[in-house]
């Protein structure tokens, strides 16, 4: 990695649906099941919920990778909220991908309430594969402060 | 709310310093959405003083009996053409309970009772509605098919579990190879026969890749049936081959009794299953057990008459289309998954609807029962009211910004929304009892005229550029 300040950590930021994915992000706590410290999460009701300007603005703040989970397609809380976002997601990803943001940057995943290892696993790719890119740099306006992972 | 326990100090247990500052964001990113919340305002809505209970076995049943007792009307709907499920197949328990006379007792009660309703061969077809206002076609199969509407406040999910149908052990292949069900029947139709040597096999079907968890009452199964052979004829000798006996609970006092019998128990390792082999000596048939026992590393082998499989109980078939119908989930063994183990351990995260008996796992019937009583106790506390009040987190349409482009009602999934016509234009509109509060609708928007109470675009930026 070139350019990267030592030991920097990546940021993720991650929309996790209500029904799903959020309980599937509990269950991994109440399994003691471990990820990296990177992710914060937002609750949201389902991934449908997910405007495509709350990822570009993540970006635009500094948050270097940002994931989007909801329930697998045909277990939407809301009948089709999920993939009426994947829809959205498939289209947004294009552009990204079109104004130079990695496509790794940017991830959606199907997490059910009983997936809590896979959470697990899902958030440890993504950090990883964040990782391996170095800090997000197109449409950054504001790098987020976060303090713990400057001085690890 | 800042999800510090779940979602931080257990899951990052030993970086103790990145642990604190993810918390400490998190309770950042917390405060900033709750410096722009607002009041919601809930709706009251009215509630259908009436129950559904989906399947008619003991937990079922007894479900329904609790709900009339407390003074609720009760649909019951079974699939099948007669009540009382896997209970059927058990004549009595370890502690030595009449379960055939139980369960007679229950469905008379059942049938006497004014205010159940029962209806057999009868399949759910469509559940809409929300809490306290269910509503759900049942198709009833009785040489014609019929349709019925049923409307109720709360719905309990009963529908059971299933016998694994074995493969192995020359199951079906060999009439001496029996399952636990089949043994008792054969005790109950009485003469008593002689045993000679019965062999049990445990875990056929559990604790392996298909199923891989316990199916919790086959231990228990065996060691009362072997205590009913060593009963019936004292002379039977009675091999129980076993990874790990399970009789959790009191059950632990009927396995001392079982060896205190003379049954011998015999441990085996999941990589070296029993083997059972048709013999032929002398013109004779025989059937042979073989077993690696691991403590002394020798195969033990038996002669035996019957061999008795402890078969899985494996998860309805049709619970995944019931799952997909009521919006709630599986756990990943295809049983119902409750909204948490120990907080709301008989609800579904769905308000309204709960979960009891080996629809959620495979359990004893004196686990069934208390459960099916929970479920009951749980959805009386809606049934009691006259009204609850609805979710606040709805959609909300400023009109100013509306263009009436209809993208919304293209994604909304409840049909919610309609283009009305006001004095200054065409605007949409969400009907507020319809709406549940998903957002498609707002996040499909290209003006930013429709917003979700609770979860605002407002309230979700403020938590994206918390940490700024
Ligand atoms: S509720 Fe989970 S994706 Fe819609």
């Amino acid at each position: 990695m070139k350019n990267v300040e030592k030991g920097w950590e990546p940021r993720i930021l991650a929309f996790l649906c209500n029904w799903c994915s959020y309980a599937g992000a509990d269950l991994t706590g109440i399994s003691r099941i471990q990820y990296p410290p990177n992710v914060r999460i937002v609750r949201v009701p389902c991934s449908g919920r997910v405007n495509p300007y709350y990822i570009i603005k993540a970006l635009q703040c500094g948050w270097d990778g940002v994931l989007v989970s909801g329930c697998h397609p045909g277990d939407c809380h809301y009948i089709s909220g999920n993939l009426v976002a994947r829809r959205r997601f498939a289209v947004l990803k294009d552009l990204l991908e079109y104004v130079g943001i990695e496509p790794a940057r940017v991830n959606f995943s199907w997490v059910s309430a009983a997936e809590g290892g896979k959470f697990a696993s899902v958030v440890t790719e993504v950090v990883n594969e964040v990782k391996a890119l170095g800090p997000a740099k197109r449409l950054v306006k504001v790098r987020i402060e976060w303090k713990n992972l400057k001085n690890r | 709310m800042a999800n510090i326990r779940d979602q931080c100090s257990w899951v990052h247990m030993h970086e103790h310093e990145a642990a604190t500052e993810k918390a400490k964001d998190l309770v950042r990113m917390a405060v900033a959405k709750a410096r722009v919340i607002e009041p919601l305002k809930r709706v009251s809505l009215g509630v259908t003083s009436r129950g559904l209970v989906i399947g008619g076995g003991l937990a079922g049943i007894t479900a329904a009996l609790a709900l009339a007792k407390q003074g609720f009307e009760v649909d019951l709907v079974e699939k099948n053409n007669e009540l009382g499920g896997f209970l059927r197949k058990i004549h009595y328990t370890l502690e030595n309970d009449d379960t055939e006379e139980y369960l007679k007792t229950m469905i008379d009660n059942v049938y006497s009772n004014e205010l159940i309703k029962v209806f057999l061969n009868a399949k759910v077809e469509h559940v809409s509605g929300y809490v306290g206002n269910f509503k759900t076609t049942v198709s009833i199969n009785s040489g014609s098919d019929v349709r019925r509407e049923l409307e109720h406040g709360i719905i309990i999910v009963a529908t059971g579990g299933e016998e694994y149908q074995p493969t192995e052990y020359l199951y079906g292949k060999d009439s001496r190879v029996l399952t636990h069900p089949e043994l008792e029947n054969r005790i109950m139709m009485g003469p008593t026969p002689k045993f000679g040597n019965v062999v049990m096999i445990q875990c056929v079907g559990s604790r392996n890749n298909e199923h891989p968890y316990c199916s919790r009452m086959c231990c228990g199964e065996a060691v009362k049936n072997s205590l009913k052979i060593k009963e019936k004829d004292p002379m039977a000798n009675v091999y129980v081959l076993y990874r790990d006996m399970r009789t959790y609970g009191l059950m632990e006092e009927h396995y001392r009794r079982a060896r205190e019998a003379g049954v011998i128990f015999i441990r085996y390792e999941e990589e070296s299953k029993p083997k059972v082999a048709q013999t032929k000596s002398k013109g004779k048939n025989g059937l042979q057990v073989s077993v690696f026992e691991p403590t002394i590393q020798e195969d033990i082998i038996i002669d035996a008459d019957l061999v008795v499989l402890s078969a899985a109980i494996v998860p309805s078939q049709e619970n995944e289309k019931l799952a997909k119908m009521l919006k709630v989930p599986l756990n990943e063994d295809g049983f119902f998954l409750e909204a948490h183990a120990k907080l709301r351990p008989v609800d579904f995260a769905t308000e309204g609807i709960f979960v009891c008996g080996m629809a959620h796992s495979p359990k004893p019937i004196r686990e069934s029962i208390s459960q099916a009583k929970a479920a009951v106790s749980r959805a009386c506390t809606l049934l009691t009211k006259d009204t609850i009040e609805a979710e606040g987190i709805i959609a909300t349409v400023n009109p100013g910004r509306c263009t009436a482009c209809e993208l919304c009602m293209l994604v909304c999934a409840y049909n919610a929304i309609e283009i009305e016509e006001t004095k200054r234009g065409k605007t949409a509109k969400v009907n507020s009892a319809l709406c549940k509060g998903c957002g498609a609708c707002a996040a499909t928007c290209r003006c930013s005229a429709i917003d979700v109470k609770g979860f605002t675009d407002d309230q979700i930026n403020s938590i994206i550029v918390a940490l700024r």
